[in-house]
């Protein structure tokens, strides 16, 4: 299916989506929906280095800080319709991903994990610092009561979401269909064969950590504005960090579906646990789920599906089938 | 004269360990080279300096023209120089297929010159398959595959890059008589085609068919270097390898 | 910024104290990583988790905090041969300890902080001993007993486990699987065996850590993250597998992060060590093979 027919079908039932919560009547349905969006966002974001190109990114968190301190900042200075500070919070958060791959990536991936999560560590330390965006005593963001034509801001907060979220899903399907997702998946495979067959691995995961950490920066970017009153913990929040490893962990690495898949089962059980169960064993729960999937189905559910339905070994990537005049060798 | 490959005082050492001490080494086009020793003399080591994993500490590599030192093992593949691994390293993901157009799309494609269309790569992609017989298991995945299979694979693959220069690391080990004999028959109808081999082997039978020249590294050093009759006659190399 | 002498001095000597400390802390993952070349980013948690125990036990029983380490070593010994065999089942042998693996030391020091929390809440705990509290006199340098102890201790440990590396048996059998696992077998000697035992005192070092953890100040379920980054900063500077090594850096590190803490305020600290972690992964040898 050509990319465009894809958006197109997304942008369709995203609109549907919207038009359901509309129908159900209660704000509360935007409120939740706009979390399991985010959370849909920063999963495929960390799919996109940690999935395709299998560098781990334990610093999550810190990118989607970055875009939401950014909006805090930039509202300091003079007040911004979203979507540039989208757009901002994204650049910001590639620029920084950027800069952390070139001194890192040259490495194993092992000092790259290790190096986000001493960032991580190391950007709340200096936003606690930060007076300019309230520091460790927060920031309070006015939002407007209503915005024409969605009525509740929340409304529009949810569609700015569901934008991003198709965008990014659209954006990882192109990735892994173009030469750029086969490279990738050398350098998961096999970093050294990679080279020699003349991908340049290290232009490959720079391009791979700037769109993921830039797109995490964007999901950062309208949460000032969700949350109203932003403390360094909370932007930095444990959750962040856990869930984008945990959603395309369980939901299976080896393609869009999922951490989308991923995204919206934990995202919408947390959202209702957190109604009944304490958010501490809420997170408990996604950190058994994360534990126990990586050594029982390390494929995640993609995986487990593939295998029952028997249809392709469950860790293959790439679809195209090549149409060779010799007959095929029975499995 | 300068070949299409010069090493020149090639020296690597690990720590305090010396792997390589001044290697130097001239492939003219079209050879076929034999490159033996025993284990651990440093023949991987070498392969790893030329084609850009490892780096040497000293002495440069020259390929067609350019000066290599400093340049990365993609950049190396792209000027034309091929190699397999001693174990083989398939993409395990992706299919016998998909792991023939890696190089395709990532060398052939990428090189400056005559720009060669999608169909004209796929085209090449089936004719690679059928010429080391792999097209039956196009769309398998590598772990399918038996080891002579996965050898020719690992060939295929250093094929569809269109080198100039191919070194075969160990292409043959524990495969069968016939099986070695396929994979010959492979390099020799590349090397009819033009391309520069240089043959890493400890089947001497294989080495000595196929070399017009026979290298001998032993412990890091080369100790031989000329026409395999007289090298295998050479006391100095009969001691140090084929004595034992 | 008052910059006095006597700050000077205190700073140094105070950051090389802390810096012996600090080495105890790393001393586990000099082995796991620097050694075995297993990446269990979840150490500091189970650091945390010694000094929790040793707050349980010191609390409950009155009992000083280091013998309660000393005595509960063996539990954490099993705690790290039992992750290691999982790790090696699941992973290693799998041939996906890269991410997959990575992932599972995530959730663990994900799971072992938030059910502190959950225990235990968010408030800072500490111990009583009887020499925290007092402190030395050196004319204007001081040296508080609760950092003096917990530092000859960590020197002490160090050592101990340095004899055991180069002196015994098994310590030098766990030098040798990092470097020629077949070599092992062929001396019929089961290389998974080793690092297992290797990993489990790699854990067992961690409760001592812990404890000289809470002696030197309060602890709460996320001061763990921050030791992350120092440790690795750490173990990498002292050269991977290095002990001797690891001494060094670490007495490097905590004599940088005094004097930056004494002179530019407390809160850089974290900065420091990441600073460092940055500064030597970028002048390591580059390369894919390059170790």
């Amino acid at each position: 299916m050509r990319s465009g027919l894809f958006l197109l079908i997304c942008l369709i039932v995203g609109g549907g989506v919207f038009a359901a919560a509309l129908a159900l009547g209660n704000d509360y349905y935007f409120f939740a929906g706009y979390v399991v969006l985010q959370y849909v966002v920063l999963a495929t974001a960390w799919n996109i280095l940690g999935g395709y190109c299998g560098y781990v990114n334990f610093g999550s968190a810190a990118f989607f800080a970055l875009g939401a301190y950014s909006t805090v900042a930039i509202h300091r200075l003079t007040p911004l319709p979203i979507p540039i500070l989208v757009a901002i919070g994204g650049i910001v958060s590639g620029f920084v991903g950027f800069g952390m791959g070139y001194l890192t990536l040259r490495l194993r991936g092992a000092f790259f994990a290790i190096a986000t999560l001493a960032l991580a560590v190391v950007l709340e330390t200096l936003i606690v610092n930060w007076d300019f965006v309230g520091g460790s005593r927060g920031a309070y963001i006015v939002r407007p009561e209503t915005i024409a034509p969605f009525g509740s801001y929340i409304k529009y907060l949810f569609m700015i979401m569901m934008l991003l979220a198709v965008g990014s899903v659209t954006i990882a399907r192109l990735i892994e269909r173009s030469r750029l997702g086969y490279g990738f998946a050398t350098i998961r495979d096999d970093e050294l064969a990679a080279e020699a067959s003349g991908v340049p691995t290290l232009r490959l995961k720079l391009i791979a950590t700037t769109i993921s950490g830039a797109l995490m920066g964007c999901a950062g970017a309208p949460f000032p504005y969700y949350i109203g009153y932003l403390q360094p913990s909370s932007a930095f929040g444990l959750d962040y960090a856990v869930n984008s490893i945990a959603m395309p962990l369980i939901g299976g690495t080896t393609s869009w579906v999922g951490p989308l898949i991923g995204a919206i089962l934990l995202g919408s059980l947390q959202q209702i646990a957190t109604v009944t169960i304490s958010s501490a064993v809420n997170l408990l729960i996604v950190g058994f789920l994360l534990v126990g999937f990586v050594i029982v189905a390390p494929n995640g559910i993609i995986g487990l599906v593939h295998k029952y339905l028997q249809h392709r070994p469950d860790d293959m990537v790439g679809r195209r089938r090549v149409s060779t005049d010799a007959p095929e060798v029975a499995p | 004269m300068t070949g299409l490959l010069e090493v020149d005082n090639l020296g690597k050492r690990f720590g305090g360990f010396v792997a390589l001490e001044s290697i130097s080494l001239s492939v003219r086009a079209g050879e076929r080279i034999g490159l033996i020793g025993p284990n651990g003399s440093g023949k991987s080591t070498l392969v790893n300096c030329i084609c850009g994993t490892l780096r040497n500490e000293a002495g440069s590599v020259n390929f067609d023209g350019h000066l290599l030192n400093g340049a990365t093992a993609h950049q190396r593949t792209r000027r034309g120089l091929a190699r397999t691994f001693q174990l083989p390293r398939p993409f395990a993901s992706l299919s016998v297929a998909d792991n023939l157009r890696i190089p395709l799309l990532y060398t052939v494609a990428a090189r400056g010159g005559s720009h060669r269309s999608a169909k004209d790569l796929e085209a090449r992609c089936i004719d690679l398959l059928r010429e080391v017989g792999l097209d039956n298991k196009a769309n398998r995945l590598p772990r399918e595959l038996t080891q002579v299979e996965m050898r020719k694979l690992e060939l295929a693959r250093a094929m569809a890059a269109e080198p100039k220069l191919l070194i075969a690391d160990e292409s043959m080990a524990g495969l069968t008589h016939s099986e070695v004999e396929e994979i010959l028959t492979l390099l020799k109808r590349l090397n009819e085609h033009g391309v520069t081999i240089i043959l890493i082997e400890h089947i001497m039978r294989a080495v000595m068919s196929f070399s017009q020249r026979l290298v001998v590294l032993v412990s890091g050093r080369k100790i031989a270097d000329g026409d395999p009759d007289t090298v295998v006659r050479d006391p100095e190399v009969e001691r140090a390898y084929l004595g034992q | 910024m008052i910059f006095s002498f006597d700050l000077l001095v205190n700073a140094i000597v105070s950051g090389i104290l802390i810096g012996a400390f600090y080495a105890a802390v790393t001393a586990g993952v000099t082995l796991s990583f620097g050694i075995l070349d297993i990446v269990n980013i979840a150490h500091p948690a189970f650091i945390i988790l010694g000094s929790y125990v040793a707050y349980i036990v010191n609390t409950t029983f009155g009992l000083d905090p280091i013998i309660t380490a000393i005595i509960v070593t063996p539990a954490f010994y099993a705690l790290g041969a039992g992750i290691y065999q999982i790790y090696y089942v699941s992973f290693e042998k799998r041939g996906q300890e890269s991410m997959r693996g990575l992932a599972f030391f995530f959730g663990l020091l994900f799971i072992t902080e938030v059910t502190l929390v959950l225990y235990f809440g968010v408030d800072y705990r500490y111990v009583e001993a009887r020499y925290i509290g007092p402190t030395l006199h050196f004319g204007s340098l001081d040296v508080p007993l609760r950092i003096l102890v917990p530092c000859l201790v960590s020197l002490l440990l160090i050592a101990v486990l340095q004899l055991v590396l180069t002196r015994t048996f098994i310590g030098r059998a766990i030098m040798a699987v990092a470097q020629d696992q077949l070599a092992l077998k062929l001396m019929a000697i089961d290389p998974i065996r080793i690092k297992r035992i290797a990993f489990g005192i790699s854990i067992a070092s961690a409760s001592l850590a812990g404890a000289f953890l809470i002696i030197i100040q309060p602890v709460e379920p996320s001061v763990g993250r921050e030791y992350i980054g120092r440790v690795f900063a750490i173990c990498v500077l002292g050269g991977m597998g290095s002990l001797p090594g690891t001494v060094i850096a670490a007495m490097l590190v905590g004599i940088v992060e005094s004097l930056t803490s004494t002179f530019y305020g407390p809160s850089w600290a974290p900065a420091v060590s990441f600073g460092f972690l940055l500064l030597t992964l970028a002048v390591r040898p580059a390369g894919l093979l390059g170790r």
